[in-house]
């Protein structure tokens, strides 16, 4: 858990970040959006003190941030930044070690653990350990910068803007990679995004920040039905909304019982997908069916654009 | 053709060898350029023995300024050195605007003919392109590998020696290849205040005015300059591939 509590940071007499208190959960997935010069950076960076800071304090899991040193407290959190930082002196495989080995594992443990890192972001540990960083894609590199940050088992990751170099289809499968690793390991993500798109995409919750204030800090769809500002409301785009909505349910959510003409839908499909299909097929309702394709039931038109409303 | 330069090189530093181990075989060679009954090889000492003995002052020159201009450039670019860096860059720069023969002159009245001036004029001038090189290393590296060093947990020296050192590798050779280059030559005035150089050749040549010792002097100190040259560039070359991106 990290308890950010009144905490304001100012550069030249300028703040940047103006008495903040927010909370981030153990297991959370927190991003934090704004455009640049929000002081959304320098928040991230406060907590693993890359910047110092000049009010309030910082708790991580009970303990104040700056009764650790600098140096090992950063060994503890994972963080990954936009232009994935690699050494490009060091192969793939050492990259990854550079924390197991600034903690003093064995050999061995560390072998092992770079070898399990590579192969949860699916690069060969024979073919890519061995590698310098520059003979990589770009989507690899990233791969590399996030196992980089997770070899040492952090409880918390932070990530600067991590997928702001890679172009859309690869950015599209990195985050849903980040998605499927963070169910798994329970790792607590802040994340800060420009992006609100993405920040809905990933965020458990989501921080607004403009001009170093938070504006509002609450799950995706109460940001979508009750932007706390027209600051906000302007981020997350009024054409886009009711398909933002959409795509938070699934289809097993709104179902109902009874027949319908045309191809089956899965249950597990997002709402804003649905919505796709019945448009697609001139259909105002379809059958719903599990993965096995044994049909449950039925989404209508309705019920969907009932969902995409908002607060009326 | 790619081998083209790798053949001559090989081809210089044999002959190089032959004629430092053998020099009075290659006496028809010379005989055109010496006046009357002159000698046409350099015969009152062993070329061989000059020639280990101007690289060995060479190269304890070439160290020392780089150690110290090494540890200079380090210190400049820590937090708490930075108010050091006009200073340094005047001392070091001071080294490199006075003449060595000035220095040579300055030095002798205090330290005596022989080595020691000489070390301290070659020392002075090595300094610049080695503190200059390690400079500019140290202040461009790339701004997010830094970013990551901090954000990894490593302490300021681990930065140093794990990752600000390792980039700057290629570039701080750089100028001790320039520096090596310059002080090779440079050491042929050393002999003037009686240091064991190859200058004392070509010194000897031009006082008993016999071209054949000037040029088996002046070649002798070339061709190492040539071959020192490029054997450090192919390092360099070689520490540089596997960092680039």
């Amino acid at each position: 858990m990290i308890e950010i509590e009144g905490v304001g940071k100012s550069f030249n007499g300028l703040t940047a970040v103006d008495d903040i208190t927010m909370t981030i959960n153990a297991h959370e997935f927190v991003t934090i959006v704004g455009m640049s010069g929000s002081g959304k950076t320098t928040l991230l960076r406060m907590i693993n003190r890359l910047v110092e800071l000049d009010r309030g304090t910082i708790r991580i899991d009970g303990v104040d941030n700056r009764n650790v040193p600098g140096p090992e407290l950063r060994r503890s959190m994972g963080y990954v930044i936009q232009q994935h930082g690699l050494f490009p002196h060091r192969t793939v495989a050492e990259n990854i070690a550079t924390v197991p080995r600034l903690l003093g594992w064995d050999r061995r443990r560390i072998k092992a653990r770079v070898d399990e890192l590579l192969l949860l972001f699916q690069l060969e540990p024979e073919v890519y350990g061995p590698r310098y960083p520059h003979e990589l894609s770009g989507g690899q590199q990233q791969r590399v910068g996030v196992g980089r940050a997770l070899a040492a088992q952090p409880n918390i990751l932070l990530m600067d803007e991590p997928f702001g170099a890679l172009d859309p289809i690869i950015r599209n499968k990195a985050r849903e990679d980040l998605l499927a690793i963070q169910k798994r390991l329970g790792t607590t993500i802040v994340m800060v995004t420009h992006d609100m798109e993405e920040a809905l995409a990933l965020g458990n919750r989501i921080a607004v920040m403009d001009a170093g204030k938070l504006i509002q800090y609450a799950d995706p769809a109460e940001v979508l039905r009750y932007p706390a500002s027209a600051f906000v409301e302007s981020l997350v785009g009024k054409a886009e909304r009711p398909f933002r909505l959409l795509s938070f349910s699934r289809v097993a959510d709104i179902m109902e019982a009874g027949p319908a003409e045309g191809p089956a839908v899965c249950s597990d499909l997002s709402l804003r997908d649905a919505l796709a299909e019945m448009l697609w097929h001139g259909a105002s309702s379809l059958p719903v069916a599990d993965g096995n394709g044994d049909l449950l039931g039925r989404i209508t038109l309705e019920a969907l654009t009932r969902n995409g409303a908002g607060p009326g | 053709m790619k081998w083209l330069p790798t053949l001559l090189r090989a081809l210089a530093f044999w002959l190089l060898a032959a004629f430092l181990v053998t020099p009075r075989s290659f006496a028809p060679l010379f005989s055109g350029l010496a006046q009357g009954t002159a000698p046409a090889i350099y015969d009152r000492a062993s070329l061989l023995m000059l020639a280990a003995q101007h690289l060995a002052l060479v190269f304890v020159a070439t160290v020392a300024a780089g150690v110290l201009a090494i540890a200079l450039a380090i210190l400049v670019t820590r937090r708490f050195g930075t108010e050091l860096l006009p200073f340094a860059r005047s001392v070091v720069n001071i080294g490199q605007t006075f003449p060595p023969v000035a220095v040579l002159a300055l030095a002798v009245p205090a330290t005596g003919f022989g080595v020691v001036p000489t070390f301290l004029a070659l020392f002075l001038y090595a300094m610049l392109p080695i503190f200059e090189n390690t400079l500019t290393g140290l202040t461009n590296l790339p701004r997010d590998v830094q970013e990551a060093a901090r954000g990894v947990g490593m302490t300021g020296w681990q930065r140093l020696f794990s990752v600000e050192l390792p980039l700057c590798l290629p570039l701080i050779l750089a100028g001790v290849r320039v520096a090596a280059v310059i002080s090779l030559s440079t050491a042929t005035i050393g002999s003037t205040v009686a240091a064991p150089t190859l200058g004392e050749v070509i010194i000897a040549g031009l006082q008993s005015n016999n071209l054949a010792f000037v040029l088996q002097g002046a070649l002798v100190v070339a061709v190492m300059a040539i071959l020192i040259h490029d054997a450090l560039f192919a390092l360099e070359r070689h520490l540089a591939v596997r960092g680039t991106s």
